[in-house]
């Protein structure tokens, strides 16, 4: 039995028909296309469809599509403005952060909800907000170099 | 510094922005109107008959369109290598491991597909099995296959030198056994493919692969249809490591249920099936002695090998060879004597993973090699510079050192870390340990044998002169080479490196080896700067006529021409250009002649610009059995220092520091080059601590998931400190070859020197877990 749900998926209002079932990765890359968030494995494990859920991230193969029913989900579709990159987004270009790309958009995500809350974070911090996104090309420290150097970047726009 | 314009600069990779953003295109994030989704059957037992197959009953389901099983898809014999094809895409007389294919099947979704699964009734007979390579290995032992008595994949039997000899005249021999597990490759995207024949029966595949070339040709084979009406396009690939360097099961049987249906079938391997497919690193068991003089001159080595090949041959010739062949190098030998066995099991098939072959013996090497130096009373680094190859030497067993900065590299690391300040002055429970390491940059033959480019490319000019294309089927699969063949052909035409474009992974583009042996940066950089000579002679011949000057006057750099390193009087070509664009609003401007100028005069004169690059290596290596293994047009080269803290109570790692310093030729991209020197590391780290595909008693692997099998988080690395050393390689594209691979050869035994260096405990099995530790401690303090 399908049910109709209502979520805002990038700033804009959805409305779909889910099977109890689905996840939020399958409503988000099957029913609208959204294949950015990518799916590495559907125990929520590797961290590679990160999303952001009401400002949290999460993995959106443990969450059911019906229970985004009423919320925000920022998927790496909603993070470029007008064409123009993300300040995290140009931080991991830059700085070599991405290698395969698989892990990226998760990865990004993750380092987005962590520079919402915490504008300056600390190395560890970032080690630590990203220890659920698995990468096995970069050996991570570029992406904490991106995410340090993005950190910076916003705090720079937001004093501008 | 270099005078390079784009080579040897940090440029911002080309697919960055695409791969940011989200709109990259993986496999899986293709689908077509009218496709169907298809499912492998695995079998659930890892050595049995199969009796019957009945699949009536999933035929009839609704939803499903095909069924195929060995019956329908015929019994072509195909693998690796050719000397070693021993597998069919269905199993049909038995299987040989837990997750074996007996079957796929095609439905209108995923559901109707793993539905019909478990309508398809398989009658097997248990066989006995066996899953340990030493058991494997003795007489009675279960056999996997009829061809291969005892269960005896391959053998390899090579000396160089006089070794017993050797041994004998040394002052010292050690001797060193040791015991990797198998590890999984775990790239983060599983592979998938989609599978589309179109009306006029040619396939398209488009399918997650490290090398399109070898899966074209394998499907075309297995499916019996041309090779030319095959085409695979590879599109952006979330990491590969070796296991994605050959032709799968489900390449194959999404083909076949395309074909039978008449319609795209799309299928994905689940993180489980991921595991079961394997083909990753092997477990190796080696047993070294070596023999040096009193003043640490090394004299012989023999060494034997075990692999656990698993129930298929995979790329495992290769693999066996290499366990001897990579000991050749980088430390000079009198002689070397290498014994190797392959050996089935009732396991998945192991295959190539980055360092293939050389990883496990090198830790055993690099391990006994600071055995030695502590029984003769010397410095690790020092006993290690006292030996050392350097540019233009050559190995016992003919591997020619065209350039090797290893000297560099060890001298690098040893004052980057401060080895001087802490070797022997650390406390208890901490440690630094110190390894070496080399690996072909490109194997020099294919792996069939043939004559054949191992590299072609083609550069188009757009008509306008304002863009270059790179046409190309090697395999951009996450290390840059995309972006490393727009830096060559934009050096190499000057032009600007935003004004380049590259399409790759194609068959129907060129014929390209792929993305294995560390390969692409050298082979696929050498034809594409051939490529783009020709262009840049093309159009400076063209452009000499015109002005009326001498072809060699001209010179091209960051987007403009030079004429005898002036402007020149090119007034006539320019106001052309703008002539023909009027009404555009980007006329070229400045007072040199552009790239974009340049190149329409030579459309105007001559047509569309192409221009075609190949490479193939020329003849390597000796004349002995194998001698082809190991082979390579160059060779990179690394060393690395750890330093690490044990808890001696528990016997927990951490790796403090690593610094590493490798030698990739000329870094056409410094950004890249570091990126997969950490890469690499990373991935020793988690050999070395902690990753261990496990088996249950009856072959079933026990952790198929990435939060069960543990690879490294961001947690678990440290800081790494990056040094590129570059020699000036003669076989490279402007000096470059590669880093993708050899970089990851110390990394497993600088850690376990260093693990020996703070607890007196040398470590002989992996993964060194904590528990494993703390009895190795536990051992040696009863000692």
């Amino acid at each position: 039995m399908k049910k109709i749900i209502k979520l805002i998926v990038n700033g804009e209002k959805v409305e779909a028909a889910v099977e109890p079932n689905r996840t939020l990765v399958q409503l988000l890359r099957e029913d609208l296309g959204l294949t950015g968030t990518k799916h590495g494995c559907g125990l929520g494990d590797c961290g590679a469809c990160t999303v952001i859920l009401d400002g949290k991230p999460v993995n959106s193969c443990l969450v059911l599509a019906a229970q985004a029913d009423g919320r925000e989900v920022l998927t790496i579709e909603g993070l470029a403005e007008n064409g123009k990159l993300h300040p995290i987004q140009q931080a991991f270009v830059d700085k070599g952060a991405i290698q395969c790309g698989f892990c990226t958009p998760g990865m990004i995500l993750s380092a987005k909800a962590l520079l919402d809350a915490t504008p300056n974070p600390t190395e560890v911090e970032i080690r630590t907000a990203i220890s659920g996104n698995l990468c096995r090309c970069t050996g991570y420290q570029k992406i904490v170099e991106a995410i340090q150097a993005a950190g910076q970047a916003l705090a720079g726009t937001e004093v501008s | 510094m270099t005078d390079y314009a784009v080579l040897n600069t940090r440029a911002p990779r080309i697919d960055g922005p695409a791969k940011a953003t989200g709109r990259a295109m993986y496999a899986d994030d293709f689908n077509m109107p009218g496709m169907l989704y298809a499912a492998i059957l695995q079998s659930p037992l890892a050595h049995a008959k199969i009796l019957n197959i009945d699949a009536s009953k999933a035929r009839k389901l609704p939803g499903v369109r095909a069924v195929v099983t060995a019956k329908e898809a015929g019994l072509v014999k195909y693998g690796v290598s050719p000397a070693r094809y021993d597998e069919t895409l269905f199993a049909y007389d038995k299987v040989r491991y837990v997750g074996d294919e007996v079957a796929a099947v095609a439905a209108v979704d995923m559901d109707t597909a793993q539905e019909a699964l478990e309508l398809i009734k398989v009658d097997y007979e248990e066989l006995p099995a066996v899953f340990d390579m030493f058991e494997a290995m003795k007489e009675g032992a279960p056999q996997l296959h009829e061809e291969f008595p005892g269960n005896m994949n391959a053998e390899v039997h090579q000396e160089f030198g006089d070794t017993d000899a050797g041994l004998e005249q040394s002052d010292l021999v050690v001797n060193h056994t040791f015991l990797n597990k198998r590890q999984d490759a775990a790239f983060i995207e599983p592979h998938s493919c989609l599978a589309v024949f179109g009306l006029d029966g040619r396939l398209t595949l488009h399918t997650s692969t490290q090398v399109p070339h070898y899966v074209m040709r394998t499907v075309a084979m297995v499916l019996q249809i041309p090779v030319g009406d095959v085409r695979v396009m590879k599109p952006y690939v979330g990491g590969g490591f070796g296991p994605k360097c050959e032709a799968t099961p489900l390449e194959m049987s999404a083909a076949f249920l395309a074909r039978q249906t008449g319609k795209p079938v799309k299928m994905t391997y689940t993180r489980q099936q991921v595991f079961l497919h394997s083909r990753a690193r092997h477990q190796f068991y080696a047993e070294m002695s070596l023999g040096v003089k009193n003043d640490g001159t090394l004299v012989a080595l023999r060494n034997k090998a075990i692999l656990d090949g698993g129930a298929y041959t995979s790329f495992g010739i290769a693999t066996v060879y290499y366990s001897g062949s990579l000991l050749g190098g980088p430390y000079k030998l009198k002689a070397m004597k290498y014994d190797g066995y392959r050996v089935y099991t009732n396991r998945p098939a192991c295959g190539a993973q980055r360092g293939h072959g050389g990883v496990a013996h090198r830790a055993a090497f690099e391990q006994l090699l600071d055995m030695t130096a502590e029984k003769l009373g010397m410095d690790p680094v020092e006993m290690r510079l006292k030996n050392i190859m350097t540019t233009g030497d050559m190995t016992v067993n003919e591997l020619d050192m065209s350039s090797l900065g290893m000297k560099d590299c060890i001298e690098a690391v040893r004052d980057g870390s401060g080895w001087k300040g802490k070797k022997g002055k650390l406390p208890k429970g901490k440690g630094i340990g110190m390894a070496c390491g080399f690996f072909v940059s490109g194997a020099g033959y294919p792996i069939y044998r043939s004559e054949t480019y191992h590299s072609t490319v083609v550069i188009k000019v757009s008509e306008d002169g304002g863009t270059v294309t790179v046409l190309t089927g090697s395999a951009e699969i996450g290390q840059g080479s995309d972006t490393t063949m727009a830096m060559i052909a934009a050096e190499t035409l000057g032009m600007t490196l935003d004004n380049v474009r590259v399409i790759s992974g194609d068959t129907d583009l060129s014929v390209d080896l792929g993305a294995y042996s560390s390969r692409q940066t050298l082979m696929t950089g050498h034809a594409t700067k051939e490529a783009a000579e020709q262009i840049r002679n093309r159009i400076a011949q063209y452009l000499a006529e015109e002005m009326g000057c001498d072809p060699s006057s001209i010179t091209f750099r960051d987007g403009v021409v030079l004429f005898d390193g002036q402007p020149g009087n090119f007034e006539k070509i320019r106001s052309n250009y703008i002539k023909e664009h009027r009404g555009w609003t980007d006329p070229p401007h400045g007072e040199y002649l552009t790239f974009r100028e340049a190149a329409r005069l030579a459309f105007l004169k001559g047509g569309t610009l192409v221009g075609t690059g190949k490479y193939k290596p020329p003849r390597l290596g000796g004349s002995y059995k194998g001698a082809a293994v190991g082979t390579s047009p160059a060779y990179g080269c690394s060393a690395q220092v750890v330093e690490v803290t044990v808890d001696l109570e528990t016997g927990e790692v951490t790796v403090d520091n690593m610094t590493d310093a490798h030698d990739c030729g000329l870094a056409i991209n410094r950004t890249l080059v570091e990126g997969q020197m950490q890469g690499s590391l990373s991935m020793g780290l988690g050999e070395c601590l902690f990753e261990e595909v496990k088996f249950d008693s009856r072959g079933r692997v026990l952790n198929p998931s990435l939060g069960e099998y543990k690879i490294p988080t961001a947690l678990d690395m440290p800081k790494v400190k990056s040094i590129i050393v570059e020699s000036n390689e003669p076989n490279g594209p402007y000096g470059a070859k590669e880093v993708g691979e050899g970089a990851i050869m110390p990394t497993i035994p600088a850690i376990l020197n260093a693990i020996y260096d703070a607890t007196g405990a040398r470590m002989n099995e992996l993964p060194v877990s904590s528990e494993r530790l703390y009895m190795a401690m536990e051992k040696q303090r009863g000692e």
